[in-house]
This record gives C-alpha cells, sequence and structure tokens, in this order.
C-alpha cells in the first residue's frame, strides 16, 4: 500500500525538552492509524508539525512521496491535510455553515442560504450529523467536534488528524464518531487518531504507532496485538487500575437538590425538576451525554449560577441563591470543571491554593507570605504535585494543574465535593490519582457528586448512578445493578423514569 | 536545498539582557526616526536630542522641573494601574482628574480660615472624592449591566470638559480680567513647597506615596492579589467566591480618587485656579506609563518619571534651538509609539532558522 504521508527522523525540541526524537512515522493511504501514548509523549507535537503548526528541528516530511516544506497549517491544507486539535478553533458567535466555510470562500459576498446548503450536503455526503443553521456557541463539545471535522473536510482533507478526539465525548457519541470515521475511510480519507484509550485503538485503527518520551518505541498491527501489549509498550510497566471499594453503608444527606430549575447561558432551561441525594460516604455518578446539562448542574451546586425554583440543602443548611463563598463556607468543595477557569494563570501555585481563603493568611493587613508558601508547600508533598509554590500556575501540566485544584478543595475536608468531569484530559497516571483521592474522600465521609461523561468511570466509581438528558433525571440506580447498555439507553432518552429522591 | 528563513516567534520571558536594551533601542529608533523632521527644521538632530534628554537631567533647575512635570503622571499611572490591574478599564483618569481639580478650586475658596495642614487635608480629601464620584456611574454600569467602561469612561471625559468650561464662562469666570479661570485659591490651601524658589511642592510626595501604596495594595494585602486574581483570570476569581463586582467597583472607585488627588495636587501646587488646560492629557498618558510599567508599581514611577523627562525638555527644545515648538511634540509622540512598540516586541524574538530540507 502507498504511503501517502511519510515522516523522517523527526526531531523537534523545546529547549531542554526534547518532544520528538527522530520520530518515524508513515500513513497508509486509507487507513486509521493510531497514535498512541501517555500525556506529554509527544503526539500532538508530531502532527503540529505534520500541520504546519510547529516547525522541526531536524527531518523530512515525505506527501505522496514528494518531500515538502510546511510552514503554515495554509501550506498542510493544500496539501490536503486537516486537524482537529484539542482546543477547538471555532468561532462561538457564527453559524455552523459560517464556521465551516470561513477563510475558504470563493467570492467576497456571503450568500447565506447558498453556504448553509452546500455545508449541509457536505454533511449528509460524510454523514455528520450537525444543523448548519445553529450558532457554534450554542453546541455542546461534541457536536462542535464535528464542526471542525466537517471544517476539514469541507477544505477537501484527505488526510483527517484528530488529537484525542473522544477526550470530551460521551459513549454514544465515541460510537458516532466511529461511525463517521469508518465511511471516511470507505470514501479513501487516511485518518491519524490521537488518542491513550487503548480500547479505541482495538475498535477502530488498523496500524498503531505508540510513543513513549518522544520516541517511537513500535508500528504494529491492530489485528496482531493486544491491550496488554499495546499498554506495556506505552507505559513502559504493567498498569494498575483504580481497586473498587469496600462497600459501605450510606449515611445521611449530605447535599440535597430539592425541585431544582436553572437556566443556561442563552437562557433556555437547562435543569428541569432534579431531586436528588447525595449522602455522606457515597459517589453518586452523574452519567449523561455531554450538554445534557452537566455544566449547569455543576455550576448551580458551585453557586455560580443561581437557579431558578428549587432549593439546595447542604447537610441542614439552605444554601440556595448563595455565592460561591457561601457554598464554600457551607462545606461544598468544588472542583471546577474547566482547568484553566478554576485557575488563574499568571497567579503563582500558592496564590492559586489559598485564593479561597484568604482571610486566613493575614496578619494585620497584610498577606502572610510565609504561611502562604508553607501551606503551599505542605499540599506540593501531600498531592505529588510536581511543581513550586511560586510557579505561574499556567506552566504546570494539566494533570499537575488538577491535583492544585484537588489540593485546594480537599484540604478543608468538604463535607461535598462537587467534581465535574474530574479526570477529562489527563494521562492514566494522573486519572488514577485523581480517581483514587475521590475514593478518598468517599472513604472519609464526604458526599460525591461525580458528573462525568466517562460511562467506565462512572461505573467504577459510583454508588449509585443518575442519567441526566436534556437536564432532566431520567434514571436512578445502585451501581451493581447498572450495565453499560442500559445507562446508554437511558443517556439516548429512551428509557425514561421519574427520579424523586429526596 | 537549504534556504535560510527567519521566522518570528513569541519568547515568554524575555532575558533581562533584552529589557535593559529596550530603552536604549527606544532612543535610537525615535533619533532615527525624527532626525529628518528635525534637520528639515534646520537643527542639528543631535544637539536636539541633548536638549530633550540630557539637559534635564543637567541643572539643578530643571532636575526638580522633571519632578514638577512627573508629579501628576505619577497619579495617573498610578490611577490606571489600580483600576487596570482588577481588570477594570478606566480610560476615564483624565475627567477624575478634572473632577479633582473642581473640587479643589472650590474647595479652597473657602478653606482659607483653616490652618494650614487641615485646609490641604480638606482638599486632597474633597478631591479624592470628587474623583470617586465621577468614576462611580460608569463603574456601577459596569457591575450591574456588564456596560463597557472603556466607552464610559472615555465618554465622560468629553462631559467633563464640558462641565469645566461651563463653569469657567459661568459663575467662575474670573470677575477682575474676564478669563475663563476661576478665583484664586487661598494662600492656606497651597501645597506647601519642598525646595524654596522652585515649583516642586508636596504633590510630589504625595505622588510618591501614591506609588508605595500602590505596591503595597498590590503585592502585600489580600485585596491586592484578589484584584489582581479578578484582573487575570474573572473566570477563575469568581469560582474561588471571590466577589468580582465589589472587587473591581472598588478599585475603579479608588483609581477615579486617586487620578483626582493629581487634579488637586496641579490646583493647590502649581496654577492655584482651575483653567481648561490643567492637564495636558496627564489621564491619558497615565494609560500609557501604567501600560509601559507593566501595571507594577516601581515599573509605574519609574515610566512617570521618564516621562517627565521628555515633557520637560519639550519645553526647552524648541525654545533654545529655534525649531517649531510642534517638533518637540512630534518627537514625543513618536518616542511614545516608538516604546510601545518595542515593548510589545520584547514578547517576540527573531531567528533565523536553515530549513530541513529541499524539494
Ligand atoms: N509549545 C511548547 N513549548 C514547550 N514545551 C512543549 C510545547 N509543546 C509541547 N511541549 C512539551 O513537549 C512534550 C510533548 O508534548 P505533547 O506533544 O503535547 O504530548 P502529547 O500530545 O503526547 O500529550 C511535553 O513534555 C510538553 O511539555
Ligand atoms: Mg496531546
Amino acid at each position: 500500500m502507498d504511503n501517502i504521508i511519510e515522516m523522517q527522523a523527526i526531531t523537534k525540541r523545546f529547549g531542554p525538552v526534547i518532544a520528538n526524537r527522530e520520530v518515524n512515522f508513515s500513513l497508509r493511504q486509507g487507513e486509521v492509524h493510531a497514535l498512541l501514548g501517555e500525556n506529554g509523549a509527544g503526539k500532538t507535537t508530531l502532527m503540529r508539525i505534520l500541520y504546519g503548526l510547529y516547525h522541526p528541528d531536524e527531518g523530512m516530511i515525505f506527501v505522496r512521496q514528494q518531500a515538502v516544506r510546511i510552514h503554515s497549517p495554509k501550506d498542510a491544507i493544500a496539501l490536503g491535510i486537516g486537524m482537529v486539535t484539542q482546543h477547538f478553533a471555532l468561532v462561538p458567535t457564527l453559524s455552523v455553515a459560517e464556521n465551516v466555510v470561513l477563510g475558504f470562500t470563493g467570492s467576497f459576498r456571503l450568500r447565506y442560504a447558498e453556504i448553509e446548503e452546500q455545508v449541509a450536503a457536505a454533511a449528509l455526503r460524510f454523514g455528520i450529523d450537525i444543523d448548519p443553521s445553529a450558532i457554534v456557541g450554542n453546541l455542546s463539545v461534541g457536536q462542535r467536534q464535528r464542526v471542525e471535522i466537517l471544517k476539514a473536510l469541507y477544505r477537501n482533507a484527505k488526510v483527517l488528524i484528530l488529537d484525542e478526539p473522544t477526550a470530551v465525548l460521551t459513549p454514544q457519541e465515541v460510537d458516532a464518531l466511529f461511525e463517521t470515521l469508518r465511511r471516511l475511510q470507505k470514501e479513501g480519507l487516511s485518518v491519524v487518531f490521537i488518542t491513550h484509550k487503548l480500547d479505541e485503538v482495538m475498535a477502530i485503527t488498523d496500524r498503531v504507532t505508540v510513543l513513549r518520551d518522544g520516541q517511537v518505541i513500535e508500528t504494529v498491527e491492530t489485528a496482531h496485538t493486544s491491550p496488554s501489549a499495546l499498554a506495556r509498550m506505552m507505559v513502559g510497566r504493567e498498569t494498575f487500575g483504580v481497586s473498587r471499594r469496600s462497600s459501605m453503608e450510606a449515611g445521611a444527606p449530605a447535599l440535597q437538590m430539592v425541585g431544582l430549575h436553572a437556566l443556561d447561558d442563552q437562557n433556555m432551561p437547562a435543569l428541569k425538576n432534579i431531586n436528588l441525594t447525595v449522602r455522606h460516604g457515597e459517589i453518586l455518578g452523574i452519567a449523561g451525554v455531554g450538554g445534557n446539562g452537566q455544566r449547569e448542574l455543576a455550576e448551580t451546586l458551585s453557586g455560580v449560577r443561581p437557579p431558578t425554583a428549587g432549593r439546595i440543602l447542604v447537610g441542614e443548611h439552605d444554601v440556595t441563591g448563595g455565592s460561591p463563598a457561601d457554598f464554600t463556607a457551607a462545606g461544598v468543595g468544588r472542583i471546577p470543571s474547566d482547568r484553566h477557569k478554576g485557575v488563574v494563570g499568571e497567579l503563582s501555585v500558592a496564590e492559586n491554593l489559598t485564593l479561597e481563603r484568604l482571610m486566613e493568611f493575614t496578619k494585620g493587613m497584610t498577606l502572610d507570605r510565609a504561611a502562604m508558601l508553607a501551606y503551599a508547600e505542605d499540599l506540593i508533598a501531600q498531592f505529588q504535585i510536581k511543581a513550586r509554590p511560586t510557579d505561574p500556575i499556567r506552566t504546570l501540566s494539566g494533570g499537575n494543574m488538577q491535583k492544585v485544584l484537588l489540593a485546594r478543595v480537599l484540604a478543608r475536608n468538604p463535607k461535598v465535593v462537587i467534581a465535574p468531569q474530574p479526570t477529562r484530559g489527563l494521562d492514566i497516571g494522573a486519572t488514577d490519582y485523581v480517581r483514587e483521592q475521590l475514593l478518598a474522600q468517599r472513604k472519609r465521609g464526604a458526599g460525591v457528586l461525580l458528573i462525568s461523561e466517562d460511562l467506565d468511570e462512572i461505573l467504577a466509581l459510583s454508588d449509585r448512578i443518575a442519567v441526566i438528558y436534556e437536564g432532566e433525571i431520567v434514571g436512578l440506580l445502585p451501581a451493581q445493578e447498572a450495565t453499560a447498555e442500559q445507562l446508554g439507553l437511558m443517556m439516548a432518552g429512551a428509557v425514561k423514569e421519574e427520579v424523586n429522591d429526596v | 536545498m537549504s534556504k535560510a528563513q527567519f521566522i518570528i516567534e513569541k519568547n515568554e520571558n524575555p532575558s533581562v539582557g533584552w529589557r535593559l536594551l529596550l530603552p536604549i533601542l527606544s532612543l535610537l529608533g525615535t533619533f532615527i526616526l525624527t532626525s529628518g523632521l528635525i534637520l528639515w527644521g534646520k537643527a542639528n538632530p543631535l544637539e536636539a536630542y541633548y536638549y530633550f534628554l540630557i539637559a534635564p537631567l543637567s541643572s539643578r533647575f530643571s532636575l526638580l522641573e522633571v519632578l514638577v512635570s512627573s508629579t501628576p503622571l505619577i497619579l495617573t499611572g498610578v490611577a490606571v494601574t489600580f483600576a487596570f490591574s482588577a481588570g477594570y478599564y478606566n480610560i476615564g483618569a483624565e475627567g477624575q482628574l478634572y473632577a479633582g481639580a473642581i473640587a479643589a478650586a472650590g474647595l479652597g475658596l473657602i478653606v482659607g480660615k483653616l490652618p494650614m495642614p487641615l485646609a490641604v487635608t480638606v482638599m486632597l480629601v474633597g478631591g479624592f472624592l470628587a474623583g470617586m464620584a465621577w468614576a462611580w456611574l460608569p463603574a456601577w454600569l459596569k457591575v450591574k449591566w456588564a456596560v463597557d467602561e472603556v466607552v464610559t469612561t472615555l465618554l465622560l471625559n468629553s462631559v467633563m470638559a464640558y462641565i469645566v468650561s461651563a463653569l469657567l464662562n459661568g459663575p467662575w469666570r474670573n470677575p477682575e480680567s474676564g478669563w475663563p479661570q476661576s478665583p484664586e485659591i487661598a494662600p492656606s490651601a497651597h501645597l506647601p513647597k519642598l525646595v524654596a524658589h522652585s515649583r516642586l511642592n508636596l504633590g510630589f510626595l504625595i505622588a510618591v506615596l501614591a506609588v508605595i501604596v500602590l505596591w503595597f495594595v498590590l503585592t502585600r494585602t489580600p485585596f491586592g492579589l484578589k484584584m489582581r486574581a479578578v484582573g487575570l483570570g474573572k473566570p477563575a476569581a469568581r469560582f474561588a467566591g471571590i466577589d468580582v463586582e465589589r472587587t473591581m467597583l472598588i478599585s475603579a472607585l479608588v483609581s477615579g480618587g486617586i487620578a483626582g488627588i493629581a487634579g488637586v495636587c496641579e490646583i493647590a501646587g502649581i496654577q492655584y485656579h482651575l483653567t481648561d488646560a490643567i492637564s495636558a492629557g496627564y489621564g491619558y498618558t497615565g494609560i500609557i506609563i501604567a501600560t509601559l510599567g507593566a501595571l507594577n508599581a516601581w515599573g509605574v514611577g519609574a515610566a512617570a518619571l521618564f516621562f517627565g523627562v521628555i515633557d520637560t525638555g519639550a519645553q526647552t527644545v524648541s525654545r533654545s534651538l529655534g525649531v517649531p515648538v510642534y517638533l518637540g511634540e512630534v518627537t514625543q509622540a513618536t518616542m511614545l509609539l516608538v516604546t510601545l512598540a518595542m515593548f510589545l516586541l520584547q514578547h517576540y524574538r527573531i531567528r533565523r532558522r536553515t530549513s530541513w530540507t529541499s524539494s
């Protein structure tokens, strides 16, 4: 088979870090090729080089056996290469169709009807389910990803690079994505599929290239390998999952949501009559497809989004309508769903760790810097954060940033822990760490609300599982009785039951 | 085939060398850009620059003048920094300065019976409150209704210009001369001189104090950390339980107050009456100073002093060389632009790269 892409001996340094070290990578015409590796292995870097976002220090790139230089994404697009990055580059105020054609319109004048028609036709052809006239700002993450894919295809991409596309998707959306990929493969497209999830590699890819510490470990045919073999190549050691808890008796209500309603940013109903109780010593998992009210639920329970009706009780304490500070004071520990919006990047680790409780670090009129640093040192040791107290937090990796946020929340022994998407985008090691921390909180007697789009995570951690669909809780069941299939049906809105758990 | 290429990349942490080189490069750039004009004005560019940059620092008198011209710039620079640090883009320091000046011109007429320290205190407090009051409406609109403060504070500057003009052509028109200038304030309301036979007055010390207070608040107090958290990441600050609106409101009001003090210092320290030319755009220059000073108290102080030097130099350069006055202004403006450009450029670097292969 012909190689449509060949990257030879690519080396890329960032200061002292060697992100790619003499990497050889080839993509065959019409294959789905996994780029597998832990966070920091150099997957994104390699593909950003192919897409012209980075320039290699050494090495050569061939596209259809032609040596090429790719200076910018513009060059890459001209060569038929499209990339969907981890952080989408869409204009939220524009429609899907406008985003898709942006920068790729033939004439000066935009003929909206025509554009929408074209985009709708393209969507149909590639089997991508999206409304061309929808405003991107209102779309869920999964839907935005479809817009990005469509954007690349609309630009006649023959090679599609997907950087951890499933990190933000729910099981059903993953299925839909795989469906799309198979269809694209039939149309003759070649796909680079970056991931650190083994089941996905097994499910969709033809070949796998494993990267570790910037180096290629091996390229193998998917059919001739196994998940455990891949895992060994990826981490260089045997992997350990989180071991499931001992069963515990759940205690008194820690957090109660009574008839809770809330609106989304567009003032449309996002939460409808939520009646749930999180008990001390249990993890209540909220499963659901992204964009069904999870974000609004987490924000409402953090005091960031005021509910329009209903009550929120922490223990006996009514905190409805309180500020984030009131929620914290009542004993709610809130892990932000978007790490980058939970920390102030320019401020130091110590400052971020103490931001919620500055009054405790004040001596007279002034900040007690020494106490802040000592406190940060403690938490850094306790939570195994790889950073110094004075480092600006933007310089930390995702996993370490998440640890800072965990430390900030858990250090005060909250009665309730709200954990929306706590492991999104983290590597295996950091993910295990976060999950263990959540289990430790449960063991300590906290009530944990785990909101996750990762069904495996929900099943592995929860005592009880509630399913959210279009802002309603459509099912609630003990984890032992739950199966992925059953939850999947509920998440898709196929099965609904009245849930009143107060 | 290999081909050399130049690429521009972002440089997040400019080296110390770069930072030190920056002012020198700015001067050089300005010199090159303006020499032509100066030559055209039939003057020697080197000589012109001597008057611009060296002369102000070379005599006792002009050195004191540098401090005098720096005073309002330090204060507006501090005022703007206070607001910007909390992510509130106060473009209205100019109007707030005039609000303080009006208060000082008015209070100065009625505090004549008070002893000097008390009179001066009344003036300063009054000016602070006036600047604060003038800053209140846009700040309130911002935190209550998310109305863009850049627009409202800027618009209020023009409104203030009309108020000043109405006052000076109405109730405050000087009864003797008929000029649009307010009556002289009482002698006990004058800011005491720091050095006899000079214009240097208590205002400069107040400005220095403002820098110290700014430094203290921003780096040493919980409120300062909250301000910076709000300025650097509103969602995260809100999530951490900081009352974002309250923090912005307070910062905006204090900012207005400090700008008001700048107005008081001009009235009570230099002019002793209100005219419509109290400020030579100090409120706007304060924005540039705050930016150049990177919202750091000492940086802001240093930038303001630098501007004081070129302000003083600009006054003498045309007088001494007989070049048109506007050349001084053009040079000053050019230096501003070049310095700003350099300031931005330090965050980039140009690198030569030999490409990796041929085609
Ligand atoms: N722009 C950059 N500047 C500095 N270091 C970077 C940059 N991009 C990536 N790196 C570093 O290169 C290594 C590989 O990163 P990346 O390609 O993002 O890994 P992956 O996508 O496999 O998680 C990491 O150590 C990362 O910190
Ligand atoms: Mg990556």
